[in-house]
């Protein structure tokens, strides 16, 4: 019951080697996100993606390649032009995600209704385990390994940027390239996740368990390997979930996370729910 | 300390900030290792000008000369604009002084956990390496960013609002550290509110209320008449904030 369908079903190992990819590499920009108090963000990229997700899709059909490129270049314009946009304007920046992502989101639907039908809005909003295709996998596992790697170099600068951008700024810390950097890979990975998850549901993967680690522990290493430990059940447990039960991939996975978290919060060792009670009976009698 | 603090000259020097001018036509000089407090009313540009100090604003006219940077500069930041919930430990904070030997990418080096486990001694804290600053109060913390300060080893310190908020032992300790560096020869320059304590111990003053109203001598600079016009400067400012003709920004340093 457990190991049988990813024995049996070629298209279900698949999806499983891409979920398990993801689940290595985005939860740990999700921790950051979530320390730099920017945990929406990456659901404003990821409406953001869609225009350039459906430009490509008008072009190239359902192309990974073509859509990952449409998709970057409509995120990072997004991300970069919330920034500028709200810097030259005087504005406020979250006003300025808002904005964009609404419009984005409303752009993308509109271009992919204008040529595709009902089942390639599905696949694009939603994303399928049986649209990992080879192609798909290798962006995953691409994606995978360029942000662990950039993660690992990046890991200082990052955590100077999260705690103290003025001091950061006064050494030379570049912040603003690290950021940007960070950004792009943020991107990238919801791209790589949307084949099997979709736009919408990219974000779960990445933001539920990096949530939940905060209650597994004290330091932003132990909080980035508890993220990944979550992803890595939530993407097993989803799939089996979506196999046995007939429910679409990516909300099986984004729920499979779900409960993820709402483990983690009530029973989570730091500030978790019942460890809270707990202690604080343990003073009650003590005290 | 290596190299020794220059003269830092400050030469019609105007300041935006969020796009308005907040320090307008200073000009001076901060002599090598004087210990200066900036003083003025609240939104007369004393964070502003120590942030370009740092190289973290851009003069919109005028410049700066003398400033070694960045790695000659060490800057306190205001606690209020760093996230004390991060999850990281004193001895972390500590070590990013040594950012100008290590950069985003090199190892620290063992002794460089020595000199954060002496730094943070020297602060008050020993043994508190491996705490979490989100556990610590404010006097705390402000003794890890001073123990920070310290492994920079800068020729020039400067300090936002250093002793903002805290008990009087803390405010002693911290004294200490700064009579330290100024008795080593580093140029000190503080942003600081409390003029009893700029008084007793700080030799120079700029005050400031947008222009600069006086810089030398403390005694000489705060009298009652000049602080007096910089609060009805800052009350007048506040209405016209940007009325100041700038030249054209060719001329920018």
């Amino acid at each position: 019951m457990l190991l049988d369908p990813f024995i049996e079903f070629g298209f279900l190992r698949r999806a499983l080697v891409g979920c398990l990819a993801l689940s290595v590499a985005a939860p740990p920009l999700g921790v950051f996100l979530v320390l730099r108090r920017m945990s929406l963000t990456a659901d404003v990229l990821a409406h953001g993606i869609l225009p350039g997700v459906a430009v490509a899709f008008l072009i190239a059909g359902l192309s990974v390649p073509a859509l990952a490129i449409g998709g970057l270049v409509a995120g990072l314009v997004v991300a970069v032009g919330a920034g500028a946009l709200s810097r030259a304007t005087g504005g406020r920046e979250d006003a300025s995600f808002a904005a964009l992502y609404l419009v984005a989101l409303a752009l993308g639907v509109a271009l992919v209704s204008w040529r595709g039908g009902g089942l390639e809005l599905n696949q694009i909003l939603f994303g399928s385990a049986l649209g990992v295709d080879d192609a798909a996998l290798l962006l995953m596992a691409g994606t995978a390994t360029l942000t662990l790697g950039v993660l690992a170099f990046a890991w200082r600068p990052l955590v100077l940027e999260c705690l103290d951008p003025a001091f950061g700024a006064s050494v030379g810390a570049r912040g603003a390239w690290w950021h940007l950097s960070f950004m792009a890979l943020l991107v990238l990975n919801l791209i790589a996740a949307f084949q099997a998850l979709g736009t919408l549901m990219a974000v779960g993967l990445m933001m539920l368990p990096a949530i939940a680690a905060r209650h597994w522990s004290r330091g932003v290493g132990g909080m980035a390997a508890a993220a990944v430990v979550l992803a890595v059940a939530a993407s097993v447990a989803g799939l089996l979930v979506s196999y046995h039960l007939d429910v679409p991939s990516g909300p099986a996975v984004v729920l499979a996370a779900g409960a993820g978290w709402a483990v983690s919060v009530l029973a989570g060792p730091v500030e978790g729910l019942l460890p809270r009670l707990l202690a604080a009976q343990r003073r009650h009698l003590t005290g | 300390m290596n190299p020794a603090p220059s003269e830092i000259r400050l030469s019609d020097l105007t300041i935006c900030h969020d796009r308005r001018p907040a320090v307008h036509h200073l000009s001076g000089r901060f002599a090598p290792g004087s210990l200066t407090a900036v003083v003025g009313p609240n939104g007369a540009g004393k964070t502003t000008l120590l942030r370009a100090l740092a190289g973290l604003h851009r003069p919109q006219t005028g410049r700066i000369e003398g400033l070694p940077r960045p790695a000659g500069i060490a800057l306190l930041p205001q606690q209020a604009a760093i996230d004390r919930g991060f999850p990281v430990t004193c001895r972390d904070v500590v070590l990013l002084g040594l950012w100008a030997e290590t950069g985003p990418f090199r190892a620290v080096p063992r002794e460089g956990q020595a000199r954060a486990a002496a730094a943070l001694e020297a602060v008050g804290l020993g043994g508190f390496g491996a705490r979490p600053i989100g556990s610590l109060s404010a006097g705390q913390f402000q003794r890890v960013l001073f123990a920070r300060l310290l492994l920079q080893d800068a020729p020039v310190i400067l300090l936002d609002e250093p002793f903002n908020a805290l008990d009087a032992g803390t405010v002693a300790d911290l004294l200490g550290v700064v009579r330290r560096w100024h008795g080593e020869g580093r140029t000190v320059i503080a942003v600081l509110h409390d003029l009893d304590l700029v008084r007793r111990e700080f030799p120079d003053t700029l005050l400031l209320a947008r222009e600069g109203l006086g810089w030398g001598p403390t005694e000489a600079v705060l009298t009652a008449p000049n602080r007096l016009r910089a609060r009805m400067m800052a009350e007048a400012w506040a209405e016209d904030a940007a009325s100041c003709d700038l030249p054209p920004r060719a001329s920018a340093a």
